[in-house]
């Protein structure tokens, strides 16, 4: 089962390493396999050094594909880390 | 280069923590392993090898959270790191890249992880983002600790030591805080770091002397030679000679003796002779300095910086943060005041994605501008303050104000944030007083002006100083410009004090100028009658107030006020301190 969906990041600093490590620690309590791709690069969403070279500051559009049989809840479990922010202020 | 035995040298770098200390010398060796061996292997070595390299990454993992249990409190907030850290190993860009190379190519475990870290450097070299280009430091560090762990080269821990030493090294990482022994360890010099890097709050914290930014100090220092630390004025004597030692081991007992015993009535009211009561108050940066402030008989902090939480995370610190740690000041210090200065910081030390370079950034955007500029960062910050100041007396003063509309601006922002906390029923301390920082020579010449609109100046001399003779003094060219006893200073001064005098607001001085003894007196004969000092420089501050009357200290000021230079100022004051304190000697002591 595949679930697509897409992004802006809003939070003041971006994807850096410490809201990449957010993401890294989320997929760990799921097995579907964890891809996000900005403009035509995509990469293993479990590799926080991947999800780094991205370069995601705020204001970038990212598209999550999740593949696997949890692949509907890791999406709405994602949604919510960043829509919040990813508990930034 | 290697220095010659038996001829002592000495090296200058920046005073991080204050005490003189006299031991051998410990080199703590971070230079990277050197790989020997590339080697090509056989078909049926590759699960051999890969074996290894998983032996070794299992090993590391276990290093990291050994390391992160032993995280003492003060550098909890490295945790972070280290969990990054932990997550680089395991990461496919490098564990399975590097599995991948052994097998495919069939080269050894140690010529797999080199070729994995300079893929993994060519891509992030690409990035245009110099924060997160910059990680591939964490990524070294990684591929360093396995590499380590391949050579079975056990990486030395500041747990093993023998003896009693001076840690000398290029810098102390967090892991080598997390191992810090205090019984084994005498003092610490580095080549990077400034006063506010993590290894100076940690050797204030423990009360060992440290000199820092001596560039190539373990180039050349040896293992095992004697040193002299003196973290006070900055100095590092290798390979002393007997008259060194012995000058140097007077100086320590000197100090001791001395502080000792001006510590000893620090907690006394700091009155001149004729019962004037000047208020000497703490330049403080850490809630952890409160006892301090206490113990060494400060009236309160007269500047508490802001800059570290920002500095130290990689995000902005939460509102929650801020105001946890300005509640914690403010409530270990009532009923005396604090006073918060909001972000003092450059752009460039600020917004980790933005680039832009400035050409002078001393003049450019900065403090008050910075936060004006981004007031969501801005509004947090003073949320944070206006929360905390129901849990004491908190003052809250701007930075580098150089005319009226930054005031405006500023408490626009104020009044609106109280709205907010109003709105939602927060509490807070709603007749907060209000302060700017002078220290933009706009700001003195129409210090009247701004009077008006607020309820204290706090002068800071360091930048002021250096704005008004247009001097960098990191600039060794030029620094000896840089003249805290330049006529045009302490007319500027005076001006600012006759204004604050005129419009009924108070005045305060902090910077270096107010902890240097020679300049108590002509700060307190000027009209100041409150001054800001660094927490060590309390007690002899106190000190000398108390050994003068404010009807010499006034004289003295008016004589000053008629000479025509820095230097004429500086002959008279030296004069005039030698007859008040003589046992003070050329040193400061402080």
């Amino acid at each position: 089962m595949e679930t697509i969906k897409r992004f802006t990041i809003n939070n003041e600093l971006g994807i850096h390493a410490r809201t990449a490590a957010m993401i890294v620690e989320l997929a760990k309590n799921f097995n579907s396999k964890l891809y996000i791709k900005k403009n035509d690069e995509e990469v293993d969403g479990r590799s926080i050094l991947s999800i780094l070279t991205l370069s995601c500051p705020r204001g970038s559009e990212i598209q999550v594909r999740i593949v696997g049989e949890d692949s509907k809840e890791f999406m709405d479990a994602l949604t919510e880390l960043i829509e919040n922010g990813f508990g930034e202020d | 280069m290697v220095h010659k035995k038996n001829r002592p040298k000495t090296v200058y770098g920046i005073p991080a923590s204050p005490g003189i200390v006299i031991g051998k010398a410990h080199i703590i060796d971070r230079s990277k392993v050197k790989v020997m061996y590339h080697y090509l292997i056989s078909d049926d070595l590759v699960d051999h090898e890969v074996a290894r390299f998983r032996e070794a990454v299992k090993k590391a993992k276990e290093q990291l959270t050994t390391l992160k249990d032993r995280l003492p409190d003060y550098v909890k907030d490295h945790a972070f790191i280290l969990e990054s850290h932990r997550m680089i190993l395991e990461d496919s860009m490098v564990y399975d890249a590097t599995v991948k190379h052994i097998t495919e190519d069939k080269i050894n475990a140690e010529w797999a992880l080199k070729k994995t870290l300079l893929d993994i450097r060519s891509v992030f070299q690409e990035i245009d983002d110099e924060y997160i280009s910059n990680r591939i430091n964490d990524v070294e560090n990684v591929i360093e600790r396995i590499l380590r762990n391949l050579s079975g080269k056990q990486q030395e821990s500041l747990l093993d030591l023998k003896e009693r030493v001076i840690v000398v090294a290029h810098d102390i990482s967090p892991e080598d805080a997390a191992e810090i022994n205090t019984a084994k360890i005498m003092g610490f010099v580095t080549n990077v770091g400034a006063k506010t890097s993590h290894t100076a709050i940690i050797a204030q914290a423990l009360g060992l002397p440290a000199v820092m930014g001596l560039g190539n100090i373990t180039d050349i220092v040896e293992e095992g030679c004697l040193l002299i630390v003196d973290g006070n004025t900055g100095e590092v004597v290798i390979q002393p000679d007997d008259d060194a030692i012995i000058y140097y081991h007077e100086r320590q007992i000197q100090r001791e003796r001395y502080r000792s015993s001006i510590i000893r009535t620090s907690h006394l009211p700091a009155n001149t002779l004729d019962g004037q009561e000047i208020v000497v108050m703490a330049n403080a940066e850490f809630a952890d300095e409160t006892q301090a402030v206490r113990d060494n008989g400060g009236a309160g902090i007269g500047l508490y910086r802001t800059e570290f939480l920002y500095l130290k995370s990689n995000g902005f610190p939460s509102e929650e943060e801020l105001f946890n740690d300005y509640r914690q000041v403010a409530e270990t210090i009532a009923p005396d005041p604090v006073t918060i200065r909001t972000l003092d910081l450059g752009g460039d030390k600020f917004l980790s994605y933005s680039n832009k370079k400035e050409a002078n950034p001393a003049l450019g955007l900065r403090a008050i501008r910075l936060s004006l500029k981004n007031p969501q960062v801005f509004r947090v910050q003073i949320r944070a303050i206006l929360r905390a100041s129901a849990y004491g007396n908190i003052r809250i003063m701007f930075p580098m104000i150089s005319g009226l509309s930054e005031i405006q601006a500023a408490n626009r922002i104020l009044t609106e944030v109280k709205k907010d906390l109003d709105d939602t029923g927060m509490d807070y301390n709603r007749d907060i007083k209000v302060g700017i920082m002078i220290e933009i020579p706009s700001a003195v010449v129409i210090a009247d002006i701004l009077a008006h609109q607020i309820d204290f100046f706090n002068i800071g001399t360091n930048d002021l100083i250096q704005y008004a003779l247009a001097v960098d003094r990191t600039n060794e060219d030029v620094a000896y410009l840089y003249k805290p006893f330049h006529p045009a200073i302490l007319r500027m001064i005076s001006q600012v004090i006759t204004a604050a005098d005129n419009a009924g607001i108070e005045v305060s001085l902090c910077g270096a100028m107010a902890g240097e003894p020679c300049c108590v007196p002509i700060l307190v004969g000027g009209g100041m009658k409150k001054l800001s000092v660094n927490i060590q420089s309390i007690p002899l501050v106190k000190k000398i107030i108390r050994s003068i009357s404010l009807k010499d200290a006034q004289s003295c000021f008016k004589d000053i006020m008629k000479l025509t230079t820095a230097n004429q100022v500086e002959a008279y004051i030296k004069a005039f301190m030698k007859d008040l304190l003589p046992e003070l000697g050329e040193n400061a002591f402080l």
